[in-house]
C-alpha cells in the first residue's frame, strides 16, 4: 500500500505548528485514497511525547530520523535521506510545508526520484477515478490558480502554503505507531557545515507562521511610526510585516517585508495600513484569511480586496484601535480579577 | 574565479493591470524584462567579481528572443552570455528546466560558483536552482541574504534567511547559492555596458549542442503538467467604512472591532 507521507519540521528539538496543519491536509487525501498517513520527522532532539502528537493530530504512523548531525538542516543530508526512504517505501504522495526548508529540500528530492513537484499548493484534492493528486496553485502573483497534477512519476509531491489550512483538532485517544529509523552514516554529506545562527535571531521575527500580520506602507510617514503597528501587533498577538517601499527608506528591515520580492503570507488576520495595494504587494497577501484596510484614499486598491477597509486617517485610526484593545485587555483582567 | 548566472526573462509585472470586471489580467502591451529577483544574482555576481576576479557567465533557457535579458544582464558587468533555445525544450516544468540548464552548464565547463535567484516572478517556484544543484550534485544554500567571506579556491560562509533567523553556513566551491533582495542592491546598467553588451556574440545552444536524454525535455520531459488554470475573484466584497472626519473614527473603529470580533480574530482573554 503506498502511503501519503507529510515532513514534520523541527527547530532545536521543538516541533513546528505547520507540521499539524500538513496532517490535517495528509488526513483528508489517505482517507480519500484509502492508506495510510505517516509523518516524516528529519531532526534531533524531538522528544517522544511531542512524535506522539503527531498521531493525535491524524498521522497513522511516525518515523523519526534523529541525530545530532541532523539538527540543522542542510539540503545534501536531509536529501540523501529522503531519497533513501522513498525507495524503501514507495510512498504516492509527499507533502512538505512551503518554508525555506521545504523549498530547498522537495526539489532536489524531486530531481533526484525523478518526480514532479508542485510548489507552494493552497488547495490539494484527489482526482475521483484516476486517484491522482490534483494540486491547486497562485501564480503570476496570485492572478491566476492553477492546477497541477503528475500523472505518470511517483511520489507526487508538493509544498504547501503555511497557515493555508487550520490543523485538525487533537486528539489524545488515536492509536498510531512511532517508529525511531537510525541515521545510516553513509547518508551523511559533510560538505555543507551549518554554523548556528547569527547573533540578533532573538526576537526574529516570523512572518510566514504568525496568526496576525499588521503590515505599514508609506503612509506610515516614518520609522518611528512603526511603533504604533509593533503596539498593535503585541496586542492583538501578531508580527509587524511592510511593503517593500517601507522596507526601501530604511524604515523597518528586509525580513518584513511583505510581496512579490518579499515573504508570502496567509495569516489568519492581515491588517494594512496606509497601503496603497500594489499588485506587487497584494501578490504576497491574497490568500490571509480576512484582509483589513486603512487607507485615506477611498480607491486604494487594497480597499478592494478587503473584507473591512476604513476610509480614514490611520493614525487616528489607529490609536483609536489601540486605546479599545487597552481598554479590553483591561477589562478582562479586571473580570478574571 | 568563474560564476555562472541563470536568469529568467518574465513579463513585466509592474504594468500588470486587472480588468475590473472580468477579473483577468491584461497582458496586452506587456513587456518582457530580467526576472527581478535574477538582478540580486546579477549584482552578486558582479561584486564578486569586482572583490576577486575572474569571470561571469550568465545563460538563460527561453525563446529566440531571450537575449534581450542577457544582454541586460552583461551591461550590469556579467562578462559573456548564452542563450539555451530550441523548441524541444518548450513546455519544460521546473524538473525539466533544472536538467537542461544543468547540462548546459556542464558543457560550459569549469566554474566555482553558480548565483541563481531566489524564485522567478512567473512561475514563482524557487526550484529551478536547488533543481540544478541536485543534478550537478553541487553544495546548495538558499535564500542567501549575505555572503560574509569568500577564500577562492576554497569556500564561502553565507547567511541564509530563515524563518528562525539568519543561519550561517560554509559551503566549498563549487556551489550553488540562490539569493534574497537584501544580499545587494542591484547597479544600473552603465552606458559602456550597454554599448559592449548590444555588440556581444552570443552563443546559442539548441538541443543539438548538448548531451540530452531526449525523454527528460520540454512539455513531454515535465512530470507535472497543468490541467486548469482558473481566475479567483479579486474582490471580497468587503465592508467600506469612511471615516475621514475626526468625529466619524470611534465609530468605525467599534465597527471595526464587532467584525473581529465575529471572526473570532480578537485576542480572547481581553473580552469584555
Ligand atoms: C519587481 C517588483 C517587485 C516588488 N516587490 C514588492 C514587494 O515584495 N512588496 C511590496 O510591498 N511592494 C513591492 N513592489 C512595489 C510595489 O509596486 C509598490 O510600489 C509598493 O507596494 C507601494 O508601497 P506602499 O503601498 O507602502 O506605498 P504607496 O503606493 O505610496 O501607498 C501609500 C498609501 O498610503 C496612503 N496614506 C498616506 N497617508 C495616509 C494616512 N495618513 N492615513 C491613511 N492612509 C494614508 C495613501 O493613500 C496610499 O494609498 C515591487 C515592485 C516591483 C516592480
Ligand atoms: N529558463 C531559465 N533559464 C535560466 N535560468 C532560469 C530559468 N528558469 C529559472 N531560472 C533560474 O532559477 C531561478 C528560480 O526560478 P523558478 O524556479 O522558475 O522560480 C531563477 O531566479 C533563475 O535564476
Amino acid at each position: 500500500m503506498s502511503f501519503v507521507w507529510t515532513l514534520a519540521e523541527q527547530h532545536e528539538g521543538r516541533l513546528k505548528a505547520v507540521s499539524y496543519e500538513l496532517l490535517g491536509r495528509g488526513r483528508a487525501l489517505a482517507d480519500k485514497l484509502d492508506t495510510k498517513l505517516a509523518s516524516l520527522l528529519i531532526g534531533d532532539g524531538v522528544s517522544d511525547e511531542q512524535l506522539q502528537t503527531l498521531v493525535h493530530h491524524g498521522a497513522d504512523e511516525v518515523y523519526a530520523i534523529q541525530d545530532p548531525r541532523l539538527a540543522s538542516f542542510t539540503c545534501e543530508t536531509y536529501s540523501n535521506v529522503l531519497v533513501h526512504l522513498i525507495k524503501t517505501y514507495r510512498p504516492s504522495v509527499i507533502l512538505a510545508a512551503a518554508t525555506s526548508t521545504g523549498r530547498t529540500l522537495m526539489p532536489h528530492v524531486a530531481v533526484r526520484s525523478h518526480a514532479g513537484l508542485t510548489a507552494d499548493c493552497t488547495e490539494l484534492d484527489i482526482e475521483p477515478g484516476t486517484g491522482h493528486l490534483l494540486q491547486t496553485r497562485p501564480a503570476i502573483g496570485g492572478n491566476i490558480m492553477a492546477t497541477i497534477k503528475t500523472p505518470d512519476h511517483r511520489p507526487q509531491m508538493a509544498t504547501v502554503r503555511p497557515k493555508s489550512s487550520r490543523p485538525l483538532p487533537a486528539d489524545p485517544t488515536r492509536a498510531g505507531r512511532v517508529i525511531e529509523v537510525p541515521l545510516d552514516l553513509v547518508l551523511v554529506d559533510e560538505r555543507v557545515q551549518a554554523r548556528g545562527y547569527r547573533g540578533d535571531a532573538v526576537d526574529f521575527v516570523n512572518l510566514e507562521e504568525a496568526d496576525v500580520v499588521i503590515a505599514g506602507g508609506r503612509g506610515m510617514k516614518k520609522a518611528e511610526h512603526f511603533a504604533l503597528l509593533q503596539g498593535l501587533a503585541k496586542a492583538l498577538g501578531g508580527a509587524v510585516g511592510a511593503t517593500r517601499d517601507a522596507v526601501d527608506r530604511g524604515w523597518i528591515g528586509y525580513p518584513h517585508q511583505v510581496g512579490l520580492s518579499g515573504k508570502t503570507i496567509s495569516p489568519r488576520l492581515y491588517v494594512g495600513a496606509g497601503i496603497s495595494g500594489a499588485i506587487q504587494h497584494l501578490a504576497g497577501i491574497k490568500t490571509s484569511e480576512t484582509i483589513v484596510s486603512i487607507n485615506s484614499d477611498p480607491d486604494a486598491s487594497l480597499h478592494q480586496v478587503a473584507d473591512f477597509g476604513i476610509v480614514g486617517d490611520l493614525f487616528q485610526v489607529l490609536n483609536e484601535l489601540q486605546r479599545r484593545l487597552d481598554e479590553r485587555r483591561r477589562g478582562g483582567e479586571e473580570d478574571r480579577a | 574565479m568563474h560564476i555562472i548566472v541563470p536568469i529568467k526573462q518574465v513579463p513585466e509585472t509592474s504594468n500588470v493591470k486587472m480588468d475590473p470586471v472580468t477579473g483577468t489580467m491584461i497582458r496586452a502591451g506587456v513587456g518582457t524584462v530580467v526576472n527581478p529577483l535574477d538582478l540580486f544574482a546579477i549584482e552578486t555576481a558582479v561584486r564578486l567579481k569586482e572583490a576577486h576576479g575572474g569571470r561571469i557567465t550568465t545563460l538563460t533557457m527561453g525563446p529566440r528572443g531571450a537575449d534581450k535579458a542577457l544582454r541586460e544582464a552583461m551591461a550590469m558587468g556579467c562578462d559573456d552570455g548564452v542563450l539555451i533555445s530550441d523548441r524541444a525544450f518548450a513546455g519544460s516544468d521546473s524538473w525539466a528546466t533544472s536538467y537542461t540548464l544543468s547540462q548546459a552548464i556542464r558543457k560550459l565547463g569549469d566554474f566555482d560558483l553558480i548565483v541563481a535567484g531566489e524564485r522567478a516572478t512567473d512561475g514563482d517556484t524557487g526550484q529551478v536552482g536547488p533543481g540544478i544543484a541536485a543534478w550537478l550534485d553541487l553544495p546548495l544554500a538558499t535564500y542567501v541574504a549575505a555572503i560574509t567571506r569568500v577564500e577562492p579556491a576554497r569556500g564561502l560562509t553565507v547567511e541564509r534567511l530563515v524563518e528562525e533567523g539568519y543561519q550561517v553556513v560554509d559551503l566549498p566551491f563549487p556551489a550553488l547559492i540562490t539569493v534574497v533582495k537584501e544580499v545587494a542592491a542591484p547597479r544600473l546598467p552603465t552606458l559602456r555596458g550597454k554599448k559592449r553588451a548590444k555588440a556581444a556574440e552570443i552563443p546559442l545552444f539548441t538541443a543539438a549542442d548538448l548531451d540530452l536524454e531526449p525523454s527528460y525535455l520540454g512539455l513531454k520531459g515535465s512530470p507535472t503538467k497543468v490541467v486548469k488554470v482558473a481566475t479567483p475573484k479579486v474582490t471580497r466584497g468587503g465592508t467600506l467604512v469612511r471615516a475621514l472626519d475626526e468625529d466619524a473614527v470611534a465609530d468605525a473603529v467599534d465597527q471595526l472591532l464587532a467584525f473581529l470580533d465575529a471572526r473570532d480574530l480578537l485576542p480572547t482573554g481581553g473580552r469584555a
